[in-house]
C-alpha cells in the first residue's frame, strides 16, 4: 500500500500546464502591489549613502536595541508560551475557548489600545506598576517595557503555530512511549517536540518578525528614547519626519534582515519536510 | 488525476452570498474617508448647500484655539466648513513634502516653513507671524519627590517628559535648557541633570501633556498655552523666567497649490484680526496685534 500525497502546499512539482495559468496571471495584481512600494524602498537610497549613515549612533543603537529585544521576546515567548500551546492542544485547559480567544485578542488589538493597556497595567499608576513601584521596580519608560510590548503583540503567532503542530502529532505516538515507561517531560521531549519543530520554529520566527515591526504600543508604553527604547520603527517614524536618510536607512536595513531571516527559515523547513 | 480532493468540505452558497454581502458593505462604508476630524463633520450636514472645505494642516500646540477660531469663522462665513489635521509641526511639514493636500499651513516653528519653501511647496515671504508661544514647566502634585521649582527638576529620581529634538517644543526646551544653563543661579551641569531625568523624548506637546496628565512621568515641559485645561489640584505650573523662556513663534501660509486662494487669505486676515487674536489669547496664546 502506497504512502498517502504528501499536501498540495508541500509538494515542490510544478503543475502540468506550466507555471503560466489563469491563477498565477490573476495573482500578479497583488504580488505587484506587495513588491512595488519594497522596490521603491531600495531604489530610493543610494549603497553610498546608506553606508554613510550607518555609522551614526542614532541608526547603530537603534538596530542594536531592535534586535537585542526582539529575540529576548522571541525567547520569553517560546519558553513560556510551549506549556501554554501544549495544554491547550491537549485540552488540559479548563474555559478552553475563553483562553482561545485570550490568546487571539492581541493580534486584531490595534497595537496602540495594546499599548495603553499594558501602561494602565504596569505603569507608575498601573493596576500592578503601583505596586511594583513601591517596590522600586520601574518598568514603563525602560527596555523591559519594549520586551513586554513586542511580547505581548507578538506571542500569539507562536502559541497559535505550537498549538496547531502539537495537535497534529498522532497521540498514539505519546501514548505509547507513555507505555514504553517515558513519563511526560520525556514523552515531551523525545517525541512531541521533535515531531512539530517546523511548526514551532515557524511560529517563533513569526513572532521574532512581529516584535521586530513593533510600534505602537512600543511608543506608548516605553516611550522614545535613543538606545534604551528607540527602537528601528520608532527611529524610522521620528526619522522620516525630521530626517529622511535615516528612515530609509533603517527601512531598508529591516526589510533585508526580515527577507534574508524569512528565506532562510523557509529554506530549512523546505527541507526538514522534504 | 484529479487534484481536488474527495470529500473535501464547501462553502454553503447561502453562507458565500451572506460573506460577499457582508465585504461590499464593510468597503462602501469604510471608503468614507478616514482623516481624523475632532469637528466630526458627517457627510449628512447640510444637504442642499454646497460647502467649500478649506484644509487646515496645524502644529498640534493649536488644537484648541483653532477649534473656537474654527466656530466662529464658520459661523461669519456660511457654506465653509474648516478640516483640520493636526500633529507636531515636522510630521505636517513632511506630509506635505510627500504631497499631502492641504490649503494652508500653520507651523510652531519657522524652521518648517523655511524647508517648504526649500521643497517649493510654499513661495518664499508668504508667511505670516501670528501668534507666540512660551514654555511652562507642569510638574505633578502628588508626585513622590517634590517639585516646587526649577532647580528640582534636576533632583534624582525626577521623571522628565520633554518633546523630542525634531518638534518645535523639544527643540524650544533644549534651548531653555541651554539658557538655563549658562545662567549663575543654576550652574553649568544644570543642562545635563535634567536630562538625565528624562525618560521619554515624545513626537509632539500633547504627547508630554497626557503622560504627565496619566501619571506615568512627574514633570514635562510644554507650552503656556498647554497649561490652560489642567486640573490645578493634580498639576502644578512653574512658570519660566523670561530671560530663559525661549519664544515660539507660529506662522501661517497659504499653499499655492490650493484652489481656494481667496478663502484662505479670508482665514489668515481673521486670524490676524482683533477677534481672531482675542480667541488665540484666550487660549493661551500671545497675541501679535
Amino acid at each position: 500500500m502506497s504512502q498517502p500525497s504528501p499536501p498540495l502546499t508541500e509538494r515542490p512539482i510544478p503543475p502540468e500546464r506550466g507555471y503560466f495559468n489563469t491563477y498565477t496571471l490573476l495573482s500578479l495584481p497583488l504580488l505587484a502591489f506587495f513588491v512595488l512600494p519594497l522596490l521603491a524602498l531600495v531604489l530610493r537610497i543610494s549603497l553610498r549613502d546608506m553606508l554613510s549613515s550607518l555609522s551614526e549612533p542614532a541608526i547603530t543603537q537603534a538596530i542594536r536595541l531592535s534586535l537585542t529585544t526582539s529575540v529576548t521576546a522571541t525567547i520569553l515567548t517560546v519558553l513560556l508560551g510551549t506549556p501554554l500551546a501544549y495544554a491547550l492542544s491537549h485540552h488540559y485547559m479548563p474555559f478552553e475557548r475563553f483562553v482561545d480567544t485570550l490568546i487571539d485578542l492581541p493580534t486584531v488589538l490595534p497595537p496602540a489600545v495594546a499599548g495603553v493597556a499594558l501602561l494602565m497595567a504596569f505603569g507608575r499608576r498601573g493596576l500592578l506598576g503601583s505596586t511594583l513601584e513601591t517596590a522600586n521596580i520601574h518598568i514603563a519608560f525602560t527596555q523591559i517595557a519594549v520586551i513586554l510590548a513586542q511580547t505581548f503583540v507578538a506571542a500569539p503567532f507562536y502559541i497559535k503555530a505550537a498549538k496547531i503542530g502539537f495537535a497534529n502529532v498522532n497521540i498514539e505516538l505519546e501514548q505509547s512511549s507513555a507505555l514504553d515507561g517515558a513519563h511526560s517531560g520525556q514523552v515531551l521531549r523525545y517525541v512531541v517536540l521533535p515531531l512539530s519543530r517546523t511548526a514551532l520554529l515557524g511560529g517563533a520566527v513569526m513572532t521574532w518578525a512581529r516584535a521586530l515591526g513593533e510600534f505602537g504600543a512600543t511608543i506608548i508604553f516605553a516611550g522614545n528614547f535613543p538606545g534604551r527604547t528607540q527602537t528601528m520603527p520608532l527611529a524610522i517614524y521620528l526619522g522620516f519626519q525630521f530626517n529622511i536618510e535615516t528612515a530609509l536607512t533603517l527601512s531598508v536595513i529591516l526589510l533585508g534582515f526580515s527577507f534574508l531571516v524569512l528565506m532562510l527559515v523557509k529554506g530549512l523547513l523546505q527541507r526538514e519536510i522534504s | 488525476m484529479s487534484r481536488i480532493r474527495p470529500n473535501q468540505p464547501t462553502v454553503r452558497p447561502s453562507t458565500k452570498r451572506c460573506f460577499v454581502l457582508l465585504v461590499i458593505l464593510f468597503t462602501t462604508v469604510g471608503c468614507r474617508g478616514s482623516v481624523w476630524n475632532p469637528r466630526g463633520n458627517s457627510l449628512g450636514d447640510n444637504p442642499g448647500k454646497p460647502t467649500t472645505t478649506l484644509t487646515v494642516f496645524a502644529a498640534a500646540s493649536l488644537t484648541e484655539s483653532f477649534l473656537d477660531i474654527a466656530d466662529r469663522f464658520e459661523a461669519d462665513n456660511p457654506g465653509v466648513k474648516l478640516d483640520f489635521n493636526f500633529a507636531g509641526s515636522q510630521q505636517l511639514s513632511q506630509q506635505l513634502v510627500q504631497g499631502a493636500t492641504a490649503d494652508l499651513f500653520a507651523s510652531a516653528d519657522k524652521e518648517y516653513i523655511d524647508s517648504l519653501v526649500e521643497a517649493g511647496i510654499l513661495d518664499k515671504g508668504s508667511e505670516q507671524i501670528f501668534a507666540n508661544n512660551r514654555l511652562a514647566v507642569i510638574f505633578r502634585k502628588d508626585g513622590r519627590i517634590p517639585i516646587h521649582k526649577l532647580e528640582d527638576l534636576a533632583s534624582p529620581g525626577v521623571h522628565l517628559v520633554i518633546g523630542a529634538e525634531s518638534v518645535p517644543i523639544g527643540r524650544h526646551s533644549l534651548e531653555f535648557l541651554e539658557r538655563i544653563s549658562s545662567a549663575e543661579a543654576f550652574g553649568p551641569t544644570f543642562k545635563d541633570d535634567i536630562l538625565r531625568n528624562v525618560m521619554s523624548y515624545e513626537e509632539n506637546v500633547k504627547a508630554v501633556l497626557s503622560k504627565v496628565i496619566l501619571g506615568e512621568a512627574d514633570a514635562g515641559i510644554v507650552y503656556d498655552s498647554d497649561t490652560l485645561t489642567l486640573d490645578p489640584g493634580e498639576i502644578g505650573v512653574i512658570p519660566i523666567p523670561e530671560a530663559y523662556n525661549p519664544i515660539a513663534r507660529y506662522y501661517i501660509a497659504a499653499l499655492p497649490a490650493s484652489a481656494n486662494q481667496d478663502l484662505s487669505s479670508r482665514f489668515i486676515e481673521f486670524i490676524l484680526s482683533a477677534t481672531g487674536q482675542e480667541i488665540l489669547k484666550s487660549n493661551g496664546l500671545i497675541p501679535v496685534q
